[in-house]
């Protein structure tokens, strides 16, 4: 159901959107040593390590060991890169173990994890499902299925999995498992104080230090606390400066604030993650003497989302959304892809494009999903309710 | 506990950061009549993960990497994109390599070009270029024919896609279709068999144990009028049912069941059983033959936006093509019916020709074993 929706924006907005993608003239060569390509190993030299690894597994693809090795090697380098081709490189390292009913954790919980983000959370959580049946102390599955609950917006199913954790993984995890949820279901304050005090308390590692720092503050910016959430941002910075999720949030706290000009340096470097380039040329759109820049990023964000869509892909609704209402302002197709994306997941940004849509548009549907939603989970986000009050410009 | 924070990373940051963007390659493929022409755009990147182009391994591919692997390029390719038509393989040609630049960096263009057999409405192509190193490639293509474009996805899911009937104006399609059912049942020798075993005594009439002439053309008329009208109707509803899919039967079953259909036709015409009543014979084999058609019909795909049409129209193409075998067949026939050649040579001579033709089918058919592929083209 939630698919066809999806399915149903897309083909929306292929009516309403220009194709995009233009065959362009294909040409030779003249030198053999004309470079053409530099590959993900030529900027990070650790990836090579992929290519040996895959070499070694095309001898016994059915080393579950190796396979599952290569498989998470992929996983975080998707991650690290935001390159989803690694995605596909999982998956296969896994295809022994990718249509089996019943394969060992290891290959079920990374199985989850691609699907997961190839936003198929229904078959995600059924893998996780499937794996905490037999093994209930699992802490990573159990942290897997609670972040996918709380992208769906069921944080009571959410929470009971984050208490799980209690006894299987630190204070900090356990804490910003629960802050997640709870943040977004009435307790915004509570998940915030409790945030602030596990962070000052933990000795935890780079990683969940910046995880739970960039958590505490989407929860200050979403309360209003924009200077509590300047800091958190920037300290989670000095931790992981390429985080890309981290950098999107941060970028879309300062755009709120109307900082565009902070917005266009913090992203000076990243036209190439298509996610970080939306919100560069949001911010570019605001600054006149980005005029040129503008519109080569809109074309760019033109051309990209034109080439996801002819591969299918749904994964990127809410950036294409987001990239109809304020760079397009094409109000029906950013309502329609607003919705269907709502369909899909219910995150704060989710809630907040489609509200703005709902705005824009006025259309009285997705009002009311956005004020039941709000009524329902006791949500906190001072932009959504901004949105719901004020009137259509 | 580290590769829990690691792992929950992952999870937790699931940002659409679709950075550079998922394996896509692009595939137009233009056909004129039974000629294929087009290009294969597939990225250097991904090319690199199929067979390995950075020889020297400094993570960067140079032009003279790229043709050094030409030979292997076009292989793959070779190996990973068959088309065909009417249910036969086109010759495929990869030649010509160059390079262009996508949203995502620089991909090879293969030129291609092909031959197929038959032009018939459709082409069936069949994608499966990287699904083994990367499930979520996905091959665009783009069709063109008559001026018109169309366009399909292939993924590992849906690695086989029939395309081109659908394309032209009702008219078009109509005719395209008819065009395919007249050419199925000549180049089909099982039906011609099955008909001429049946037509044969047509021009003669049996009493007291002999064949005679038959005393006018009226007479003979009838009776072939009779056979191909029983013929007709029975193939036409069980080809009708099987291409809606409404009964299906394995297509060795069925094949097997045609070539016993023929042998028993021209059996019968060497040592007569059935004599009067050969349209009943008809009419029941004929609902086997119409099982067969369908298969090839399957072969061909028929376009779901217009079924009934294309259906009907192949229908009519393989009427109109069995009319024209009648035509030759009865004046002929006719004219020769008191020669003492057309009862020995031509009838019981030629039905036993049919016999041994049709008996190596049946063994080829039902026991799977190539015997005699030369005529068996039905």
């Amino acid at each position: 159901m939630r698919r066809a929706w999806a399915w149903m924006a897309v083909a929306i907005v292929t009516a309403l959107a220009i194709d995009g993608v233009a065959v362009a003239a294909p040409y030779t060569p003249a030198d053999d040593s004309a470079v053409l390509e530099r590959l993900p190993e030529a900027v990070d030299p650790a990836l090579a390590e992929l290519k040996r690894m895959r070499v070694a597994l095309r001898i016994n693809p059915n080393d579950l060991n190796h396979a599952t090795r290569l498989a998470r090697r992929c996983i975080e380098a998707a991650r690290e890169t935001g390159d989803p081709r690694f995605l596909g490189q999982a998956q296969a390292a896994l295809a022994p173990w990718w249509a089996a009913a019943d394969p060992p954790a290891v290959a079920l919980l990374l199985r989850a994890t691609v699907k997961q983000s190839q936003h198929d959370f229904s078959g995600a959580l059924a893998d996780l499902d499937h794996l905490l049946a037999v093994r209930a102390g699992d802490g990573q599955a159990l942290l897997t299925r609670a972040t996918i609950l709380t992208v769906l917006g069921r944080y009571a199913d959410a929470q009971r999995d984050c208490a799980k954790l209690l006894r299987l993984a630190s204070g900090l995890v356990t804490t910003t498992c629960v802050a997640g949820a709870s943040s977004l279901n009435g307790d915004a304050a509570g998940a915030y104080r409790g945030l602030v005090q596990a962070l000052a308390r933990a000795n935890d590692s780079t990683g969940t230090r910046t995880w739970a720092l960039t958590l505490a503050a989407e929860i200050a910016a979403r309360r209003g606390d924009a200077a509590a959430a300047d800091i958190h941002f920037r300290d989670a910075l000095a931790l992981d400066p390429r985080d890309a999720y981290l950098v999107a949030a941060y970028a879309d706290f300062l755009l709120n604030e109307a900082r565009a000009r902070d917005v266009a340096s913090l992203l000076a470097d990243s036209a190439k993650n298509d996610a970080l380039l939306l919100r560069l040329t949001l911010a570019e759109r605001s600054l006149p003497d980005k005029r040129s820049e503008f519109a080569d990023h809109r074309r760019d964000l033109t051309d990209r989302f034109a080439a996801a869509r002819r591969r299918g892909d749904t994964v990127h609704l809410r950036e294409e959304a987001r990239f109809r209402l304020d760079v397009e302002n094409d109000i029906p197709a950013a309502l329609a892809l607003a919705k269907a994306n709502w369909n899909v997941q219910r995150e704060p940004a989710d809630l907040r494009i489609l509200a703005a849509a709902a705005r824009a548009s006025g259309d009285s549907d997705a009002r009311r999903i956005v004020t039941e939603w709000l009524a329902s989970t006791r949500l906190e986000d001072v932009t959504v309710v901004a949105s719901t009050q004020r009137r259509a410009p | 506990m580290r590769r829990l924070i690691l792992m929950l990373l992952c999870v937790a940051f699931a940002t659409p950061a679709w950075a550079h963007k998922s394996s896509d390659a692009y595939l137009t493929i233009e056909r004129d009549g039974m000629n294929i022409s087009g290009r294969w755009d597939i990225a250097l990147r991904d090319l690199d993960l199929a067979l390995g182009l950075d020889a020297n391994g400094d993570g960067q591919v140079t032009w003279g990497e790229v043709r050094a692997r030409q030979d292997a390029i076009a292989a793959l390719a070779a190996a990973r994109l068959a088309l065909s038509s009417g249910g036969e393989k086109c010759a495929m040609r990869y030649n010509g390599l160059q390079i262009d630049t996508h949203t995502d960096g620089a991909y090879a263009v293969l030129a291609l070009a092909g031959s197929c057999k038959h032009a018939s409405p459709t082409v069936a192509i069949e994608y499966s270029l990287l699904f083994d190193v990367d499930p979520q490639h996905r091959g665009l293509l783009n069709y063109i024919e008559d001026g018109q474009s169309r366009s399909a996805v292939f993924s590992a899911d849906r690695s086989r896609q029939v395309v081109g009937g659908d394309m032209g104006g009702p008219l078009t399609q109509f005719a395209a279709y008819v065009h395919e059912g007249v050419w199925h049942i000549w180049l089909g020798f099982d039906h011609i068999l099955f008909l001429v075993s049946l037509l044969l005594p047509a021009v003669l009439v049996r009493r007291d144990g002999r064949w005679k002439g038959a005393a006018s053309f009226q007479d003979a008329f009838w009776d072939v009028a009779r056979i191909v009208t029983a013929f007709t109707l029975a193939h036409s509803i069980t080809l009708t049912v099987a291409a809606l899919g409404i009964v299906s039967l394995p297509s060795r079953w069925v094949e097997s069941a045609i070539a016993l259909s023929v042998v028993l036709a021209a059996l019968n015409n060497i040592f007569p059983v059935v004599a009067r009543g050969r349209w009943i014979a008809a009419f029941a084999f004929g609902l086997l033959h119409g099982f067969g058609f369908a298969g090839a019909l399957a072969d061909l795909g028929l376009p779901a936006g217009s079924l009934a049409l294309s259906l009907a129209g192949f229908n009519v193409g393989v009427e109109l093509g069995q009319l024209v075998i009648v035509a030759a067949f009865l004046p002929v026939a006719f004219s020769l019916r008191s020669t003492w050649a057309y009862r020995r040579v031509v009838l019981t001579g030629g039905s036993a020709v049919i016999v041994a033709i049709a008996g190596i089918w049946l063994v080829e058919r039902a026991f799977d074993v190539p015997l005699f592929v030369a005529l068996a083209a039905g």
